[in-house]
């Protein structure tokens, strides 16, 4: 069948649909990619960028986010190379400088050889990986949370007006949070906007 | 008027605005460009017209606001024609005067006039080295004519192409021209625009769409506005010219929200070319429908990004998207969409008019044409220039740029802004090309092209581009946010005195993540001026770190 496509992931031949990505072959075959950003019910995101993987395509090698790269004929992926492990060490490091703590980063920093203050510390406890923000857009289609202002300065939001009237019967961006950031801000939210508090 | 349907109807227009042109004794053209008309290029060309009345002169000789110029630093610029009397650094008062003595008496008023050491005082524009070494195919037209008048682009030639390709030749047949010219795109990656046309055109879909980049969000560029505000028509022209090719029925012109007189050139143009039948349905009668669609973009620079650009104009947030496909394939809507930044659709008009084989006789081997750069920092005549690719950057600095100006020796160029890299002065006689600037890290990028001086500190030059990406990237992804956010603060350490040789080898290890993981273009060359100064200027680093026991 022509939809079908065989592919190498650390050495292990697969078979694979077209138009899955590299990560959920892997997670079918059981083999291991870390991620932050990724769920399996909202729309691959590509912000964290630790489900990076080394691939070998027409002859050059490549990096990219497993969580978008559609597999193809004749994919060769390494999930574990040298380079990959660094990128993904100084993403976590990265990212424990802003949320210091989070379990899943400590999980994560121990697996990788991460130092935890390599960068200090300037914590907002927020990774910004959008889960909560796309939860509620794509699946709750509420648009309560949001993301503001751009590039280093970016961050979520609660919209007091929505929150308000949404958030206290819903909560489900709450355990999705790897920082539990969500639930803070929310609680915040509702603190400063004067509304019910539960 | 009516709509022009034929190649017949179209020669009858050109000649009757040749001859209205022909009917002017003289054409007094005054810069209303960017940096121009914010020194009173618009209170000069009104002074210029009362004085003109007062003598009854008004219908004999025209005073024209056009775009700019080019020699900024120089500005406000005036030019009479047909003598090609240039005047510089001219003010509202000087009005009475230029119509009194060179108008009237035909003489040259000597302290408006261009000098320097070389070629001492020299009022016509074909003696100045600034102008007289350019190649001005495209900005040639600027000081020629009103921005706001079709009349004028098509008495100089304009839509000549158009009518061409519409009436003679078959969409192929136009994307073989450009794929046989090697036009490769000026907004940045050097790509070759005809392969980007044919995938757009080859790509399976009823709905396809041509768009116009002219985001030009980076410090120092210039070199867009200078085309969309002299000469809007030009790129109007080479977008109809590749929506035929592609096959595309719409067009977006994506333009700065920032720049009211700029928008009313673009928006002037649009209507004018709808009204001539050059835009609209069944065009020259070739059965080609399009029309155009002016976008305004979102502030920040990462808009300019073509999938953000793409974004933008859906509506959505102007963020990079993640997918790893084309969009020559998949675009705005997820239709396949071919972007080419404004000077790119600038020189379609002028292949199409003069051939491929033509225009690959300018330039390199692999960069053909001519290339806009636009002069800035320590640099005597700042502005914009177009020059053909294969001129040394010495002869753009020194010859054209007449040198840093300020008697301090030149240390650097720096191509590309915030994305790009710096040439230090011992390779200062690379060619202007787009893989031989690359190699040494410096890619063209846009053609800002910015001149640093032995007393500019190559630390502060990338800091401020990683403050100015800090706040003009989108934020979505980590490498690009938070390694920014580390370097800069690496970067401080080390100005501060206290960085160590570590700090330098986390900075690099940043860099590579970032260039190796980011989800953007942005993000990839984010740590291009920091390689690049790493490379060349390293004791301008190491001279600062805490020295080791």
């Amino acid at each position: 069948m022509s939809d079908v496509v065989n592919i190498t992931i650390d050495g292990k031949e697969c078979k694979a649909e077209k138009g899955m990505t590299i990560l959920q072959v892997a997670l079918r075959e059981g083999i291991d990619i870390p991620t932050l950003c990724y769920h399996k019910d909202l729309e691959p995101y590509g912000g964290c960028r630790l489900c990076t993987v080394e691939i070998e395509s027409r002859g050059r090698k490549n990096y990219v986010v497993s969580c978008l790269y559609p597999v193809e004929e004749g994919l060769v992926v390494k999930t574990r190379s040298p380079e990959v492990e660094k990128i993904r060490r100084i993403i976590v490091e990265l990212l424990l400088a802003r949320a210091p703590g989070s379990p899943e980063l400590i999980k994560l920093k121990e697996e990788y050889g991460a130092k935890e203050e390599k960068f200090g510390k300037e914590p907002i406890f927020c990774i910004l990986c959008g889960l909560c923000v796309r939860y509620c857009s794509e699946v709750k289609k509420k648009y309560a949370i949001s993301f503001v202002q751009s590039g280093v300065k970016r961050e979520i939001s609660f919209i007091p007006e929505i929150a308000l009237k949404e958030c206290d019967k819903c909560k489900e961006c709450f355990p999705l949070c790897p920082t539990s950031y969500a639930q803070a801000l929310y609680l915040l939210t509702q603190a400063l906007s004067g509304g019910p508090s539960t | 008027m009516q709509r022009i349907s034929s190649y017949e109807d179209f020669l009858k227009l050109k000649n009757r605005v040749q001859s209205i042109m022909a009917s002017s004794e003289r054409i007094i053209s005054v810069c209303g460009g960017g940096g121009c008309s914010s020194k009173d290029g618009k209170k000069i060309a009104s002074a210029l017209k009362d004085e003109l009345g007062k003598k009854g002169l008004e219908e004999k000789i025209k005073v024209k606001l056009t775009g700019c110029h080019g020699m900024c630093s120089w500005g406000p610029s005036i030019i009479i024609y047909p003598e090609e009397i240039c005047y510089l650094k001219v003010k509202e008062k000087d009005a009475t005067e230029i119509i009194e003595e060179t108008i009237l008496r035909n003489r040259i008023v000597d302290r408006l006039v261009y000098e320097d050491e070389k070629v001492g005082k020299t009022p016509h524009l074909k003696d100045i080295p600034f102008y007289n070494r350019q190649t001005r195919l495209i900005l040639g037209y600027n000081t020629k004519i009103d921005p706001q008048s079709i009349d004028d682009y098509i008495a100089l030639g304009g839509y000549s192409a158009l009518v061409k390709a519409l009436t003679q030749m078959s969409p192929t047949d136009v994307l073989e021209e450009i794929k046989k010219s090697n036009l490769r795109g000026r907004g940045g990656g050097g790509f070759p625009a005809g392969q980007k046309w044919e995938t757009t055109r080859n790509a399976k879909s009823d709905i396809k769409y041509v768009i116009v980049n002219g985001h030009e969000g980076e410090p120092g560029a210039y070199m867009d506005r200078a085309i969309l505000g002299g000469n809007p028509h030009i790129v109007l022209e080479g977008l109809i010219i590749g929506a035929y090719a592609i096959g595309a029925r719409q067009g977006f012109i994506y333009t700065r929200h920032d720049a009211p007189d700029l928008l009313k050139n673009i928006e002037t143009a649009i209507s004018k070319a709808r009204e001539y039948g050059f835009i609209g349905k069944n065009i020259l009668g070739s059965g080609f429908d399009f029309d155009v669609e002016i976008h305004l973009d979102i502030g920040i620079f990462v808009s300019g990004e073509s999938s953000a650009l793409m974004r933008s104009i859906e509506g959505k947030i102007p963020e990079p998207r993640p997918k790893y496909i084309r969009t020559s394939v998949s675009g705005i809507y997820e239709k396949p969409s071919n972007l080419n930044n404004v000077e790119t659709w600038a020189n379609v008009p002028l292949i199409i008019e003069n051939g491929a084989e033509w225009y690959s006789k300018i330039g390199t081997e692999r960069s053909k044409g001519t290339k806009l750069i636009s002069l800035s920092g320590r640099i005597k005549n700042a502005g914009v220039i177009e020059v053909p690719f294969g001129m040394s950057l010495r002869e753009i600095v020194f010859d054209l740029g007449g040198g840093t100006g300020n008697g301090n020796d030149l240390k650097a160029v720096h191509f590309g802004s915030a994305m790009g890299g710096s040439i230090p002065k011992e390779l200062i006689d690379t060619p202007l090309d787009f893989d031989a600037c690359a190699k040494l890290g410096a890619p063209i990028g846009a053609g800002g092209l910015l001149v640093l001086d032995e007393k500019d500190d190559m630390l502060e030059l990338v800091s401020y581009f990683l403050d100015f990406l800090s706040t003009e990237s989108c934020g979505k992804c980590v490498p690009c946010r938070e390694g920014i956010r580390q370097i800069r603060k690496l970067l401080k350490k080390i100005k501060d005195g206290s960085g160590t040789y570590q700090d330098v080898e986390t900075i690099r290890e940043i860099c590579d993540v970032q260039k190796e993981a980011s989800l953007c273009a942005l993000g990839r060359t984010a740590s291009s001026p920091l390689e690049s100064a790493l490379k060349y200027f390293w004791k301008e680093f190491e001279s600062r770190l805490v020295k080791e026991k």
